[in-house]
């Protein structure tokens, strides 16, 4: 190899994490706007214009925050944690390309690539929350390891199912063959299964649980300060954005769109995906660490296979693309169906305790008229399970 | 250069496995084993192997690891740190020196190929793992259904004794 080739490669990265920071810096700010919008409140207004100079005000403190490592942790592996995280958090971005051309190094195996480092950044997050020596670092970090490992199985499913549409791991190829209809309309059920699975992955709200501040303050996070919080502060919003591109990549046609420039699309769509993740947190509120697991090996497990079953069913009989479309929403409606009858579970327990209480109180006041005492009877007096 | 490389995995490789072994804290020998185990698919990616070196990472550096690191962490190995069991030594240099007797011979009767190293490609690699090499995939599946399995076995005992 070339020294101009090593040198034009440590360029691109330079590059690459440079514009990565400012869009990070813009994250920060925006989640902050909608957020306060979505809560009525303004959210940043004091620092510059419409408190855009808020991030660079949060990154200055950061730096100059005091870093503690606290005495009993294990300082290697306090220290190469947060590095671990952030580094598999940024190679990814080398194989996501913007534009046909504009990619740092587009990858045969691109989404293989991904995948495969997307489950590094688990082993940091363990190695934080055990180097830190504190049971709420042990155990966010236990449950990260937990949540990642399983939402990253529904997760590589869908992928696998969307490689196999477009014949290809290579990222470019996947948006070119959505140049005439995105493959949002053939797999909605797997575009939900992805985001699902996505926002697990980066263990934003409702899946923050194993940095839940309310139950493990702060999970692996807890014993970290200054720099090396921001570090992973930084992993945190690179995997968002990250999450939202692949989205936009792989669901919504990556860059192809009429009139503007490739870049302006993939950058609008990737936008509203991110936006979308930001409206979800300031809307739901946390899951239980059991409803989660759940949720993932209940559900979204068995859901993700369905997907492959029927795109592979699709591919191999060359079926017209509106049954694949049927298909997937069929699975869409079941899960639809389900999640309503857990969600008005609650409420019709609710009313089955009442209408059991109601008998009792009437079977009492019977007992009472008649004069003999009333037969124990088992009451129901736990709550909605 | 690609000298140079292996020379620096090989020695990241051997010195992870050697902490595995020397280290008597369970957590420290579960993370030489990852140092060890990635260094592997370094030396995958300097001979042209892309899709077994993402393999190596994806399987024994982040899914393994991780399911031992997460066993280890949740069986109170903090209470007892320093157990090891150390019996097994004798047991372990006869199947190392096995393992690499059998890598030898093959090695020395079948010398290395001359020609420049290339990467596979990708759809010929699929093809012949699923023609070809149908059935040791199949028997290779079977071993992790057996896994699954004795797991739900043993942890539907457990549940019942209580």
């Amino acid at each position: 190899m070339e020294i101009i080739d090593i040198l034009t490669i440590i360029v691109k990265l330079a590059v690459l994490f440079t514009i990565l920071s400012v869009v990070v810096l813009g994250l920060t700010w925006l989640e902050r706007k909608v957020l306060g919008r979505l809560q009525g409140r303004l959210g940043p207004t004091r620092t510059g214009p419409m408190g855009l100079l808020q991030p660079l005000a949060d990154a200055l403190k950061l730096v100059l925050k005091e870093d503690i490592i606290p005495t009993a942790a294990e300082k290697v592996l306090f220290w190469i944690a947060p590095v671990i995280v952030v580094i598999s958090a940024f190679v990814i971005w080398v194989t996501i390309p913007a534009s046909q051309s504009l990619v740092v190094q587009n990858l045969d195996l691109g989404l293989f690539y991904i995948i495969a480092f997307s489950v590094v950044g688990i082993l940091g997050l363990l190695m934080a929350g055990w180097g830190s020596a504190n049971k709420y670092g042990a155990l966010g970090g236990l449950r990260a390891a937990a949540q990642l490992i399983s939402y990253e199985i529904p997760l590589i499913m869908v992928v696998v199912a969307m490689a196999m549409l477009a014949q290809s791991l290579d990222l470019r190829v996947i948006v070119e063959k959505q140049s005439s209809y995105p493959y949002l309309l053939l797999q909605p059920l797997g575009l939900v299964i992805f985001f699902i699975a996505g926002l697990a992955e980066v263990g934003r709200t409702p899946f923050d649980i194993y940095h839940a501040e309310s139950e493990v303050v702060g999970g692996p996070f807890v014993e970290y300060s200054g720099a090396h919080w921001a570090v992973f502060f930084l992993a945190e919003y690179i995997n968002t954005f990250a999450v939202a591109a692949l989205t936009a990549l792989l669901f919504l046609g990556g860059w192809s769109g009429p009139f503007l420039p490739p870049v302006v699309w993939l950058l609008l769509k990737t936008l509203a995906v991110v936006l979308v993740i930001f409206w979800v947190r300031g809307t739901f509120p946390r899951l239980r660490i059991d409803q989660l697991m759940a949720f993932a090996w209940k559900a979204l497990v068995p859901l993700s296979f369905y997907v492959i079953v029927i795109t592979a069913v699709y591919q191999f009989y060359g079926w017209p693309a509106w049954s694949l479309t049927l298909m997937s929403l069929a699975g869409l409606a079941g899960v639809g169906y389900l999640v309503y009858q857990r969600m008005t579970a609650p409420a019709r327990q609710v009313k089955q305790v009442q209408a059991r209480q109601r008998a009792l109180a009437q079977s009492r006041r019977a007992a009472a008229a008649g004069g003999t005492p009333p037969a124990p009877q088992p009451v129901a007096t736990q709550g909605p399970g | 250069m690609s000298w140079l490389l292996f020379g620096l995995l090989a020695v990241l490789t051997l010195g992870g496995g050697l902490g595995v072994v020397a280290t008597r804290n369970v957590v420290h020998a579960a993370l030489f084993l990852l140092l060890s185990l990635t260094a592997v698919a370094g030396v995958y990616l300097v001979l042209f192997a892309e899709f077994l070196a993402l393999v190596q990472i994806l399987i024994y550096g982040g899914a393994i690891v991780i399911v031992v690191l997460f066993a280890v962490m949740l069986t109170r190995s903090s209470d007892y740190p320093r157990i090891s069991d150390n019996r097994q030594w004798p047991l372990a240099v006869v199947a190392a020196l096995g393992v690499l007797g059998v890598l030898a011979a093959a090695f020395m009767s079948r010398p290395s190929p001359v020609t420049r190293p290339q990467s596979p490609v990708f759809d010929e690699l699929a093809s012949s793992l699923f023609t070809r090499w149908a059935v040791p995939f199949e028997v290779a599946s079977l071993v992790l259904l057996v896994a699954l399995i004795g797991a739900i076995i043993i942890a539907r005992a457990s549940g019942n004794e209580r």
